[in-house]
């Protein structure tokens, strides 16, 4: 087992934008790179629409919950939601968020994952596109701070998922890759 | 050879189950139970296991094929969401006192929060009412070893034992090792013993004394009794904990560094508390915390006033759930710690709504225009958001609707003035509950309007079959029950079907109905369209007609008010108010060409 990795990363979005299925590729991830990992989701009422809010905990955690100022990482597909769920994340943590050009974000590294999923014609891909960028921006991040996983790794996740139906796999890695190579604006 | 596999905490109970060799696993859906079965069918037909999963039409007859089938001597489970269990609280009661054959487990998750529930009723509490032993899993690995540990409970000492998952373990995932699932090969053999199995009020008696022994006997067992976390730590302070508040307990004691100070129980068998463990405790600790979700069940079976902290000394909230960080406020309070406060921002939520395109959205649309100033019962799903939309006023519990439809019409009968009644429910929850209310109504001949919303699905809790859908929980084909020749069964005179995405012609037939009802008793439409949400999973696809917002629009917000479809869009600009449909939401439904009172929603053109 790799040497004592603990990460907590949380993700957050809106009913139907898909926060489920990344949380469900990260922790695959984590799987494959046998470390312990822990999710914890939104299902029921608030999946119509509401808000959605996933957490991840990949080490040695028993509790599947992450505390206030606790985040390493935080995944935002909504920006209204980073009002909302900042304040998980620790001080020098980062955030990968999804805002247009005329949104300022405080916090965080913006992409504009709305545009960039209309540019691929793959509305429903936003999720992807912010989970490539926040591979990138973690890349970036102090080295404390790194993701527990790779841009290879989430790939390879997707390739195991989507072997066989290959439409699905070609699109979702053309999502993740625009969102990995967008550039900060 | 052991495969990690991420596992969902319903489903790793799923695999406790077959693992353990259940013969028979039945259940109702509802959040956050509902993964359950379908886990296990997935199971049943990946291994190809010889045993029945099935959707029953509610929880007390689930409970009952589920515990007929421990009578033969087979391992069964019944699974399903706390208030689920008031539904089959019925059996639950007297299956403590005749006890089990094979092994029997009752699986009843709670939803402290609550997050997708009427209530936050504790399952635990209703245990003891039963006298059954509860286990309280903190994790979804632990809740798959709690099944192992339910049937062994179960079998020894002859019992229904109750586990009890909250929300936060049905719906984590946890990386899990799937072990091997056994031949079953138990002898199916129901043995005849009327004294017991259809015991009279006398044996009964005879019956509630060995149930009591048998509780005496659980609280000394040895493996399901209370564990001692960290061993090292000393001191006369000590902290009780169980559930998903254990595994949050845990962590946060370590993160402030108590782990070595402060001795840590987790108390995996809340009901029976063993006694021992008890006295020990009263006898070893002066200040003694109780930590647990929702009611304070271990600390009442402590039994002293004076030392013990918990829900009861309202040192615990007793209401909410328990997050890590109220956690860490109890634990810090509780060691003499700092505690530095936060709240966090209150952002205006977003409420959740139905879905784009969704049917309900058209028929409470239809009804507010066909009774526009009546009272609107309504009941258990998603439809219960048509409280968005004005078209819900109460909401009580599964099957309500029509009942309490009967009570308005009682209360307002010799009025002057009579409002109508117009009742809604779902096609699952009709089967649920509502038909025994709908025959009520027939025989009393109560004037109100029901709308039975056939979605042909049960929508809220990810789309299980219907009684009417005609298939079962692994895919496999079974008889439909037609929900007309139902409600003509029990005697509605007035019973028609409609389409609700025609808005015209259907809000004329449910004011044909309303004027059937004012005269002659209840009238029945069935409002039929399937969940657009269930259509795409399956791959189908419904009517598409391209819409788009005219310029005529002025931006009056009516459409927004009172239809909501989450595809609409206000703009508020400083020269000018409008709406717009949002092409990534919008499913073509093409409903809202008859909600704007201007005509502004258009066919686009080519
Ligand atoms: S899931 Fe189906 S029934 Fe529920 S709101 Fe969406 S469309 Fe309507
Ligand atoms: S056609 Fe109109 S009502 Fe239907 S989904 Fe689109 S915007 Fe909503």
């Amino acid at each position: 087992m790799a040497e004592s990795i603990k990460q907590q990363l949380v993700i957050s979005g809106l009913g139907g934008q898909g926060v489920l299925f990344v949380t469900r590729l990260l922790a695959e991830a984590a799987i494959e790179k046998q470390l312990p990992v822990f999710t914890s989701e939104t299902h029921g009422m608030a999946q119509r629409g509401g808000v959605v809010l996933s957490h991840l905990k990949v080490g040695d955690f028993t509790s599947p919950l992450i505390r206030p100022f606790q985040a390493d990482g935080l995944l935002v597909l909504k920006l209204e939601n980073m009002a909302r769920h900042g304040f998980f994340l620790k001080p020098d943590g980062w955030a990968a968020v999804n805002a247009n050009a005329d949104q300022q974000s405080k916090i965080g590294a913006p992409v504009d994952a709305d545009r960039l999923a209309q540019k691929i014609s793959n509305p429903k891909a936003v999720n992807l596109i912010v989970l490539g960028w926040a591979l990138k921006t973690a890349e970036r991040a102090s080295s404390g701070n790194r993701l527990f996983c790779s841009y290879e790794d989430i790939k390879s996740v997707l390739k195991n998922r989507f072997g066989s139906q290959k439409k699905m796999l070609r699109a979702s890695l053309k999502a993740l890759e625009a969102g990995y190579n967008a550039k900060e604006k | 050879m052991t495969e990690r596999r991420l596992l969902l905490g319903n489903e790793a109970i799923a695999r406790g189950l077959v693992e353990n060799g259940c013969a028979m696993a039945t259940s109702y859906p509802g959040t956050p139970a509902s993964e359950i079965l379908a886990a296990v069918a997935f199971f049943q037909k990946q291994n190809r296991i010889s045993m029945h999963t099935q959707w029953a039409v509610n929880e007390k007859i689930a409970f009952e094929i589920a515990y007929a089938g421990c009578q033969t001597g087979l391992r069964t489970a019944v699974s399903m969401k706390q208030v689920g269990l008031n539904v089959a609280s019925d059996p639950l009661m007297s299956a403590a006192y005749m006890g089990v054959n094979g092994g029997f487990v009752v699986i009843s998750a709670d939803d402290p929060g609550p997050h997708s529930s009427q209530t936050e009723q504790d399952s635990r509490m209703m245990a003891m009412m039963a006298k059954i032993p509860v286990l309280d899993p903190d994790s979804p690995e632990q809740a798959r070893e709690m099944i192992g540990l339910a049937y062994e409970i179960s079998e020894k000492y002859k019992t229904p034992v109750m586990l009890r998952p909250t929300t936060r373990v049905c719906h984590s995932r946890q990386d899990i090792d799937l072990r091997a699932i056994p031949e079953n090969n138990r002898e199916v053999n129901f043995e005849k013993n009327p004294a017991r199995w259809a015991a009279t009020p006398k044996f009964r008696l005879q019956l509630h004394k060995e149930l009591e022994g048998k509780l005496a006997a659980i609280a000394r067992y040895r493996a399901s009794a209370p564990v001692r976390l960290n061993p090292g730590a000393k001191g006369k302070k000590v902290i009780l904990s169980s559930g998903v508040a254990a595994a949050h307990t845990r962590e946060i004691m370590k993160a402030l560094k108590l782990w070595s100070k402060i001795p840590l129980y987790q108390i995996r068998q809340p009901f029976p508390l063993h006694r021992e463990f008890v006295t020990r405790l009263l006898k070893n600790y002066d200040d003694i915390l109780v930590i647990e979700e929702t009611t304070g069940v271990i600390e009442m079976q402590l039994a002293d006033r004076y030392h013990v902290k918990g829900k009861l000394s309202q040192t615990v909230s007793r209401v909410g759930e328990l997050s890590p960080e109220k956690v860490e406020e109890i634990i810090c309070g509780f060691a003499g710690l700092e505690f530095r406060q936060f709240e966090p921002p209150a952002v205006p939520g977003r409420r959740p709504t139905l879905c784009a395109g969704c049917p309900h959205r058209a028929s409470f649309f239809a009804i507010k225009k066909a009774a526009p100033r009546g009272i609107y019962t309504s009941d258990i799903g998603c439809y219960t958001l048509g409280l968005n939309l004005g078209a819900v006023d109460t909401v009580l519990c599964m099957g309500a609707a029509i009942s309490q439809a009967s009570g308005f019409y009682h209360a307002y009968k010799n009025e002057k003035k009579r409002p109508d009644v117009v009742a809604t429910i779902g096609d699952s929850t009709f089967f649920h509950a509502g038909v025994p209310a709908l025959i009520d109504a027939v025989v009393q001949k109560n004037k109100f309007v029901l709308v039975i919303l056939d979605n042909r699905t049960t929508a809220m809790t990810g789309s299980q079959p219907t009684p009417a859908s005609g298939i079962g929980a692994g895919g496999e084909p079974l008889n439909a029950v037609d929900i007309e020749s139902l409600v003509k069964g029990c005697g509605v005179k007035f019973c028609k079907l409609g389409n609700p995405y025609k808005v015209k012609e259907f809000t004329a037939l449910v004011k044909e109905a309303v004027a059937y009802s004012r005269k002659h008793g209840p009238a029945v439409v069935i409002s039929r369209y399937p969940c657009v949400i269930d259509m795409l999973r399956k791959g189908e696809t419904g009517q598409y007609i391209p819409v788009e917002v005219a310029d005529t629009c002025d931006g009056c917000g009516y459409c927004i008010q009172h239809f909501e479809c989450p595809a609409l869009i206000y703009h508020d600009d400083e020269d000018r108010k409008y709406v717009t449909i949002d092409p990534l939401l919008c499913i073509g439904c093409g409903v809202c060409l008859e909600v704007c009172p201007k005509g502004s929603f258009v066919i686009k053109k080519n």
